[in-house]
């Protein structure tokens, strides 16, 4: 399968970020022929590409459009999600840096379809140097007319404001996000009400993400066929997969959806020389991780499924033979303890206890029945947690012992971890040891 | 008690009903039940913590998870894929609901969330307050492992923050339910803890400029109230400072929340609870005693629908030490050689008797029984100084009183009944306070008004008064400003404009919005202080006319709207029947058996005056604190007039007062602890309780009873019951015409010279009154004593923010520090009426709408 790019094509170009550039390569035609539309019009012909959620959900983007209740003249938002901050995650902000006009005309474009003259780019605050490039780009796009009052001569007026988050995964959840948006807490707010009916300021909003957002333009510019050409029937159009870890050469590939690692592999050169895969996550850290035995399966959003995980962000983390499964959940684990909200009890308290078990087992101090305690307590969280990270939390560990339940095993008896960690690492390494009794409640001096 | 009917408020609007199947058994419910408020209607109870079912769902904790299936568009019912929060799904027809008891999925995600829960619990329950209370222990031991599979790191805090002086937070036994966040953002809008921090670090905490920026006390949130005592800063930035902070102890589902007066002093199954109700102030509030061998431990909120639902003001919960001060008098005293001494009830009664046969008969006694009591001693004294004393020189209002007062009391309030209820003031489209502090002089009324604004009424709420205060801020309120004693002109310009009518130029400015105060259902709230401001209390009648809005009298104490109904005040019988109306009297002659003085009385004032001239030859005082007169001096000074002139003073009371010092005969009485009786509240809702502690003290109806057979007469109030069938036969309706009331003539307001101010003043909910004392945890949550005024106010003085300032009279001076005040009205300084450093009363012998003197600190004037 060949790739397909789209959102890429332009970022081997000259000042590939800039608006001139974006222009040159037939930018802003879709929101040109876009505003000579129905705005209904073209909320059919999203739903008509078969454009699904580009942030791991996969919920079809025109129906959610279609979702907005009937306009009663107070404001409509339309609220980017940028914050992508999902271990193995990496493909929004690439995009944003090396082709941010991409998802300014996607905004321009869907705003002017659902009826919203204020619209918002929630980006994830530690990529400050994406969070500029945005600035400076939709400061051009203003300067260029393609924002602010008239664009382009229509009668329509868009005002676009670019907002920093302040270093909480949590905030990609769409109504924790909508919350940090608003000054508050960013924690996940209580459905229903839905973003659609009482989002932002309590007015109805659409939360996308920065592809399915910036997957707009072309599909207005060269037509819902087009985009439904690629892909696979129902998982159509094309998409960014982000190839990293034990890869020859790690980056974006943009091909259509329904792609399979090997082809993915063959594009980037393989697994490192001499080495051979050993497990990998299909959309990142929080779908269930993958084996040799799912190199062919199409990455579609039934495939995966059908196969045990989900095509979430098409993050693909690359593990060669080298690496410790136990220590790579135990990374993972760590990160969604740190990044629990705390707002409900099995995700607050069960990170914070996973994680303990799995230093354990780790440190060769794991008890026999500690995988089932793991097993248990994965099922103890798994679609009890009040919003979806407690249950990305769990499929890494219940993946992995479903896999690699010999590994942990091996872990706990033999009191230590049989792999050298520098083995699997790209430069020179030592790896730091823990030192027992490390972990310190919350009282002891925060995190 | 049958002297009233309590109406219930609820509508009787037709309620659509769901069918539903819970455990196997179908259940019908009103449209909008949550499944676990569904369930318990079932008998089927759901674990929880964070679910309250006066708070909004939170859905944080994950008890409550069941198992639900649904029908879908054929009909088909279709399990949901996970298990569902009970506290935060509705019910919908059709639903199908298994709970812990008949699915194995509900009952592992219970079992599961508690293990987590417990697994950073500490195990002190043996010391902690809750211990035997517990939510989390006694639901630990329902639907919970028996053992714990966690032999990791606990998470572990530094043992309590004191949030303030009253309220310690234990944060590593807490399990985040957020309820009493949620408490002071939804219900009493002070919030003052928030959750902090993220994960297994999140913690409810006090208010860190590390953690969170501060809006500044600038913001819109009202002026700046600082407690007396240490405390921690809310999440404005200001200094915690809450009425009803108090609420969150007991809300909370385990010991993290604990009051520093309770923490480590008893364990609850030792204690015996008793229902009562609140004697601070006139809501009635259903209160909770719990004591322990014959002494009180704590009180809580009691749950009552109607009147404060499930909350309570600190002050009701805390201040109740008072009733066992070591000041109590628990035998009577009669003077001897100038001196106190005990002596039996026998020789006790019947010097007294003696004393007032010879005071009556020497220029009369009067009366003066404040306006504590329950509805059995109000009647008892009422009959008593007409029929054993043969006098109407009988007024309870120990406070700022007119005769226009009297009059409206006796027109309006008397015999009405439960008129505008607290379910009326949460369903009003706009509430009118005039003379009244809701937060300060009607604790609970403040947190109804405050529903009402919050909720689905969207009660606009107006304030006649001289500020803002912080209370009507978070009432979301608007402010009519007015000077002390210029009520009467702003409601006599509404009354105009809602009629239609063209306001004249020098009319209060209105450009606020106040038609809704003419829309059907809008209340009038008038406070006992419009006793003050001449022709106040009959232009809210008259408005109260024009628009239809209905009308209801807020005082303070508990005591005085009972008092009304039995007749305590000079030109009043019981049930609102004139003294001056023949048929009347002889109604109320014909039920007590007895002829009655045809005489209008004397009211407080004339009463004083009387005694202080000899007109009068004796007096017999209920529970009066003489400070609380509007002249202390002059009361003390009549008292003193009495004695050297050979009168007589008796003394009924609970704990020695100035008048004990002052008294012939010492009479000791019950506190309400100690009693049964009943509260008539400001709604007109008879409010009994039982007697919560055995004791022989005896309630003043008792011992007015055993006095007037002394003097020959039968008061029918040896008992409780006997005073309710007496009661009983006073309370038919008065049809013949009701008091009239005539406006006193608004006085021109007085001129304020240079360096003078008018002077506004009332009493906050926690003062230096005796009412609390013994409680050194409340008292440092009262507010500081500040004098308030405008910023050009201040400036005119020459007066800084802070800085502090003397307010004088030609009869002493208050010192204190300004607090500038934005949108006060100009020339006037507001001064606590009774707080530590501001006995206004006692100090300047002034009170609101007199001028007073503000001098800077170091000014040579």
């Amino acid at each position: 399968m060949n790739l397909t790019p789209v959102l890429t094509d332009t970022w081997d170009k000259d000042r590939s970020w800039r608006l001139a550039t974006y222009e040159r390569n037939g930018g802003y035609a879709g929101l040109k022929k876009a505003l000579t539309m129905e705005p209904a019009a073209l909320v059919q012909a999203v739903k008509d590409s078969g454009l699904r959620g580009r942030g791991g959900a996969g919920f079809p983007t025109g129906m959610k459009w279609g979702f907005l209740p009937p306009p009663d003249g107070g404001p409509r938002y339309l609220v980017v999600n940028a914050d992508e901050s999902e271990p193995g995650t990496c493909k929004d902000i690439p995009l944003m840096l090396a082709s941010p006009q991409h998802l300014i005309e996607g905004v321009a474009i869907t705003s002017f379809a659902i009826g919203c003259d204020h619209a918002f780019i929630y980006v994830r605050g530690e990529v400050l140097h994406v969070y500029r490039r945005l600035l400076n780009a939709v400061e051009e796009a203003y300067k260029a007319g393609y924002l602010g009052k008239n664009i382009q001569g229509s009668g329509f007026d868009l005002d676009v404001t670019v907002h920093a988050g302040a270093g909480a995964y949590i905030c990609g959840e769409e109504t924790a996000l909508l919350d940090s948006l608003e000054g508050l807490r960013g924690q996940p707010r209580l459905k229903p009400p839905f973003p659609a009916v009482a989002g932002l300021y309590a007015r109805p909003t659409v939360v996308n993400n920065v592809e399915s957002i910036a997957s707009v333009p072309a599909i207005v510019a060269r037509g819902a066929d087009w985009f439904a050409s690629m892909g696979t029937e129902k998982s159509q159009g094309h998409g960014l997969f982000s190839l990293s870890g034990h890869v020859t050469r790690p980056g974006q590939f943009e091909a259509p959806l329904g792609i399979t690692l090997r082809e993915l592999l063959e594009l980037s050169g393989g697994i490192r020389a001499g080495h051979e895969l050993k497990f990998w996550t299909p959309g990142g850290s929080s779908t269930p991780i993958f084996t040799q035995d799912h190199l062919d399966t199409p990455l579609d959003y039934e495939s995966v499924g059908a196969a045990g995980s989900m095509l979430g962000t098409r993050a693909l983390q690359i593990f060669d033979e080298t690496v410790c499964v136990v220590r790579a959940v135990s990374r993972w684990t760590d990160f969604y303890a740190h990044e629990s909200c705390g707002k409900c009890t099995p995700c607050r308290e069960g990170t914070y206890w996973l994680k303990q078990v799995l230093h354990r087992i780790e440190a060769g101090e794991g008890q026999d029945g500690d995988l089932e305690l793991l097993v248990d307590l994965c099922d103890n969280i798994l679609g009890k947690a009040f919003c979806a990270l407690g249950d990305g939390a769990v499929s890494p560990i219940t993946s992995s012992i479903e896999h690699f339940r010999d590994e942990y095993q091996a872990h706990i008896d033999g009191h230590g971890c049989p792999f050298d960690p520098s083995a699997s690492a790209l430069f020179p390494y030592t790896p730091k040891t823990r030192t027992p009794g490390a972990l310190t409640g919350a009282g002891a001096g925060g995190h | 008690m049958t002297v009233t009917t309590n109406n219930p408020t609820a509508e009787a609007a037709p309620v659509e009903l769901v069918t539903f199947t819970i455990d196997g058994t179908e259940v019908s419910v009103p449209k909008g039940t949550l499944i676990i408020r569904a369930a318990e209607q079932a008998g089927i109870q759901i674990p929880r913590f964070c679910d309250h079912p006066l708070l909004a769902p939170a859905g944080a904790c994950r008890q409550c998870l069941v198992e639900v299936a649904m029908p879908d568009r054929e009909g088909n019912v279709r399990p949901m894929p996970k298990p569902q929060a009970s506290c935060t799904m509705t019910v919908a027809p059709g639903m199908v609901v298994k709970t812990q008891h008949t699915s194995a999925v509900a009952d592992k995600a219970q079992q599961g969330v508690m293990e987590l829960l417990l697994m950073n619990h500490p195990l002190d329950c043996p010391v902690c307050d809750k211990g035997g209370e517990c939510p989390l222990q006694n639901q630990a031991m329902s639907n919970g492992r028996p053992e714990t599979r966690f032999v990791d790191v606990k998470r572990t805090f530094p043992k309590p923050i004191a949030l303030s002086t009253q309220i310690l937070l234990d944060r590593e036994r807490c399990v985040l339910c957020q309820r009493c966040t949620r408490f002071s953002e939804e219900i009493a809008g002070d919030a003052f803890i928030a959750l902090q921090d993220r994960g297994a670090h999140q913690q409810i905490g006090r208010f860190d400029e590390d953690v969170l920026g501060f809006a500044g006390a600038e913001s819109s949130t009202g002026p700046v109230d600082r407690p007396v005592g240490e405390a921690t800063t809310d999440t404005s930035g200001r200094p915690f400072s809450s009425y009803y902070s108090g609420n969150t102890v007991q809300i909370c589902p385990v010991g993290a929340l604990t009051g520093a007066g309770y923490r480590f002093r008893s364990r609850p199954f030792d204690l015996v609870s008793s229902e009562s109700i609140a004697e601070h102030d006139s809501c009635g509030s259903a209160i909770r005693i719990d004591h322990r061998r014959g002494q009180v431990l704590r009180r809580l909120s009691g749950e009552d629908p109607v009147v404060n639902e499930e909350w309570i003001t600190d002050k009701d919960r805390f201040a109740f030490t008072w009733q066992t001060a070591p000041d109590r008098i628990t035998t009577p005293l009669v003077r001897e050689d100038g001196e106190l001494r005990p002596a039996s009830w026998v020789e006790a009664l019947e010097i007294a008797a003696a004393g007032l046969a010879a005071a009556r008969d020497n220029g009369g006694v009067g009366v003066l029984p404040g306006g504590r009591l329950t509805v059995e001693d109000a009647f008892a004294w009422s009959r008593f100084a007409r029929t054993a004393l043969g006098t109407n020189d009988v007024d309870q209002r120990v406070r700022v009183h007119s005769a226009e007062e009297a009059a409206f009391l006796g027109r309006v309030v008397a015999g009405s009944g439960v008129g505008v209820t607290f379910g009326d003031l949460e369903h009003a489209p706009a509430v009118l306070l005039v003379g009244l502090e809701a937060e300060e002089e009607a604790g609970v009324t403040f947190l109804r008004l405050r529903k009402g604004a919050r909720g689905k009424a969207g009660t606009k709420v107006f304030s006649i008064a001289p500020y803002a205060t912080r209370g009507l801020a978070r009432l979301d309120g608007t402010l009519l400003p007015a000077a002390p004693g210029t009520e009467a002109e702003w409601l006599t310009s509404l009354t105009t404009s809602l009629g239609g009518g063209l306001l004249p130029a020098d009319a209060p400015t209105s450009d606020i919005d106040t038609s809704a105060l003419a829309q059907p259902g809008a209340v009038i709230l008038v406070g006992e202080r419009l006793a003050g401001s001449p022709g106040a209390y009959t232009a809210a009648l008259g408005l109260a006319e024009a628009t239809g809005a209905r009308l209801a009298w807020v005082p303070r104490r508990a005591g005085e709207r009972g008092g009304v109904e039995a007749g305590l005040l000079p030109g009043l019988l019981p049930g609102g029947r004139p003294v001056a109306d023949a048929t009347a009297r002889a109604e109320v002659a014909q039920a007590w058996g007895a002829e009655l003085p045809a005489t209008p009385g004397r009211d407080t004032a004339g009463i004083l005056g009387a005694l202080a001239s000899g007109a009068l030859g004796g007096a017999i005082v209920g529970g009066v604190e003489l400070a609380d007169l509007p002249d202390p001096a002059a009361a003390r000074a009549a008292l003193d007039a009495v004695r050297a002139r050979g009168g007589f003073v008796v003394s009924v009371e609970v704990r020695a007062s100035e008048v004990t010092e002052r008294a012939d005969v010492v009479l000791p009485v019950a506190p309400p602890v100690e009693r049964a009786g009943s509260y008539w509240n400001w709604e007109g809702r008879v409010r009994s309780f039982a007697a919560a502690l055995e004791s022989s003290a005896l309630p003043d109806h008792r011992v007015l009873h055993v006095l007037a057979q002394q003097l020959g007469v039968d008061l029918q109030a040896a008992s409780p019951a006997e005073a309710h069938l007496a009661i009983a036969l006073t309370q038919g309706a008065w049809e013949g015409d009701a008091v009239t009331i005539e406006s006193d003539v608004l006085a021109a307001p007085p001129a304020v010279g240079p360096g003078q101010a008018v002077l506004a003043t009332w009493r906050l909910l926690l003062d230096a009154a005796s009412g609390q004392e013994g409680e050194q945890f409340l008292a440092g949550t009262a507010k500081q004593a500040v004098a308030r005024m405008s910023a050009a106010t201040a400036a005119g003085f020459g007066v800084a923010d802070g800085g502090v300032v003397t307010v004088s009279t030609a009869r002493g001076s208050v010192r204190v520090p300004a607090a500038v005040t934005d949108g006060m009205v100009d020339g006037v300084v507001w001064l606590p009426l009774a707080s530590a450093g501001s006995r206004v009363h006692d100090t300047l012998g002034a009170t609101a709408g007199d001028l007073v003197t503000v001098t800077p600190e170091g000014d040579a004037r």
